[in-house]
């Protein structure tokens, strides 16, 4: 069994959100950058479970530059077995897609796990178009994933409630909550991932379709106004007639 | 060259987001100077396929076929791909829903079509085809070009307010080509809460966190979710301890939703949460903590104890829909 779990960097959940060079490009100075949280909870532990369980080899791929080499040294210490940076500018979903999709292409994975979107772009499209590049299935937003032999059983979101599908591997899957339980990589793990191989990969020629002009931070907000929990008739009548909501 | 315009359905119902879609695919032809096709696939009622027209689509490519009932990525995506070569269309447009997420990044590498998923404006032509979308989890946007020919535009459900008119769209019967093996993922059940407004198309929701103390106590809040006709959500730390259903938390790591109102009870507003709640309209918190972080994200607030001040806004939204 091969599995392949695609990472990204983002910065930490509370980082502070502010841009540079005319709000072209995001402000880095003081951010700590993390695995993104749906690659490393989600997908990274659910494989990480399925190698423990049934054994399996666990790659991990990143699409961008040595500034990455942090977080896959960290995925490599929850217990990836060997890491490839394709040496890119992450710039563009279809870009980044198509490296991961030659990658696989070369290898021959049996399950691909992706987060079901990354905290930074929020573009949810990698899955999906690796999937369509390798003429894979694709079973996005899962929050459940189990093996019988060569058929999953994956749970997949929709609104309101779950979808409980069935398919042959290989599969492609975007994981989301309830994929696994987050782990912290332990003193050992930290220790092997010094020597794991971590293989920097030139990247394919791919076209990259769309491109980021500007970012821009929403308005502030006016600033809460308190009502007396004695007057909840006052807030019914503003969220009525001023907000006119209800 | 017309604007096509994927229309999912959920037993047999054009759903919310997909009627916004529709509207918002409208638009974009009118500003192109071309026509809106809605493309629905899957057994749906004539009535809710005519309906289209009353938000601005001309025609309607209906592709009845019970197998697609449920969303299968390789067979729409195929499906997509050859309504888009029939109607010759350059921008398809699709709710940022499950059903988008599942099948909008498909069809842009299949067709190479820049996709710019999370819209939350009309594009901009006036120096290429620039689009605003949500980046950082709601916390900041970006100004998105689509520099290839094919575009692929999926807008977050709940940001382009619904205006039906009164058009009428042609329904023609499709017949793509698809055979029983392109179907890969099989849907073996489907488990749904029935009856109630999925969360993410809800105008109103209310939610609650750690301050509503147990399970046990969440009946006021669906009193209030009751009076007010809204959907119910809940924090992270609420979702985790089994409280409520994972389904029903909001947040980061949750579902994100975009309201009218969003009305939070005994949640403390952390960054996490916000991410997943701020594209709201309005929102009013209720919290006994003066400090929750949550106040400086409302728009109105109450500092008091959920269990006195909800029971009495549940009477008075009871008062003002009976007056």
């Amino acid at each position: 069994m091969k599995i392949l779990v695609c990472i990204s960097k983002t910065p930490d959940t509370t980082a502070k959100i502010a841009f540079t060079d005319n709000n072209t490009k995001f402000n880095e100075a003081g951010v700590q950058f993390i695995i993104n949280p749906y690659d490393e909870w989600y997908a990274l532990v659910r494989a990480l479970e399925l190698k423990e369980t049934i054994g399996a080899d666990v790659h991990l791929v990143t699409v961008g530059g040595a500034d990455c080499d942090p977080i896959i040294r960290k995925a490599l210490a929850l217990g990836g077995d060997e890491a490839f940076r394709i040496n890119a500018d992450s710039a563009d979903s279809f870009y980044i897609a198509s490296q991961i999709a030659a990658h696989a292409r070369e290898k021959q994975y049996d399950i691909i796990f992706t987060g079901k979107e990354t905290i930074d772009y929020n573009g949810s499209g990698i899955g999906g178009m690796v999937a369509e590049l390798l003429d894979l299935p694709y079973v996005s937003i899962a929050a459940k994933f189990d093996l019988n032999g060569t058929v999953a059983t994956v749970n997949r979101e929709i609104e309101g409630g779950e979808e409980i599908c069935e398919v042959s591997l290989p599969v492609v899957v975007s994981c989301q909550k309830g994929m696994a339980e987050a782990r912290i990589p332990n003193m050992r793990g930290i220790m092997a991932a010094r020597t794991k191989p971590l293989t920097v990969v030139d990247p394919v020629a791919a076209d990259t379709l769309t491109s980021v002009i500007s970012f821009e931070l929403p308005p502030a907000k006016a600033g809460v106004k308190l009502i007396s929990p004695d007057n909840v008739d006052e807030l019914v009548k503003l969220l009525h007639e001023e907000a006119k909501v209800i | 060259m017309s604007i096509l315009i994927f229309a999912d359905q959920a037993q047999g119902k054009i759903k919310k987001a997909a009627l916004e879609a529709v509207q918002y695919g409208a638009k974009v032809a009118a500003q192109l100077g071309t026509t809106a096709t809605a493309l629905v696939l899957g057994p749906v009622d004539a009535a809710e396929l005519s309906a289209l027209g009353n938000y601005g689509a001309q025609k309607v490519l209906h592709a009845a076929d019970a197998r697609l009932h449920e969303v299968e990525s390789i067979v729409y995506t195929k499906v997509i791909a050859e309504a888009a070569e029939k109607e010759g269309s350059q921008v398809i447009i699709f709710p940022h829903n499950f059903d988008g997420k599942a099948v909008a990044p498909r069809v842009a590498a299949r067709l190479k079509a820049g996709l710019v998923a999370g819209a939350i404006s009309y594009p901009d032509t006036s120096n290429g085809f620039v689009v605003k979308k949500n980046v950082f989890s709601g916390k900041a946007f970006a100004h998105v070009n689509i520099t290839s020919d094919k575009k692929i535009i999926a807008i977050i459900p709940n940001t382009f307010a619904l205006t039906p008119g009164t058009g009428t769209a042609a329904v023609e019967a499709f017949s793509p080509a698809i055979q029983d093996s392109d179907f890969k993922v099989k849907v073996v059940k489907t488990e749904t809460v029935s009856g109630d407004v999925p969360l993410t198309e809800a105008e109103i929701v209310v939610s609650g966190g750690r301050g509503m103390k147990g399970p046990e106590n969440w009946g006021i809040l669906e009193d209030l979710a009751r009076a007010l006709g809204a959907a119910t959500a809940s924090s992270r730390p609420v979702a985790d301890a089994g409280w409520r259903p994972h389904h029903e938390h909001v947040g980061q790591t949750g579902l994100t939703v975009r309201p009218n109102l969003y009305v939070a009870i005994g949640i403390s507003g952390a960054i996490q949460h916000l991410a997943g709640v701020n594209g709201s309209k309005v929102i009013v918190v209720i919290n006994k903590d003066p400090e929750a972080p949550f106040f400086k994200a409302a728009d109105y607030g109450i500092v008091g104890d959920a269990f006195e001040v909800v029971p009495k806004l549940t009477a008075a939204v009871q008062k003002l829909k009976q007056s």
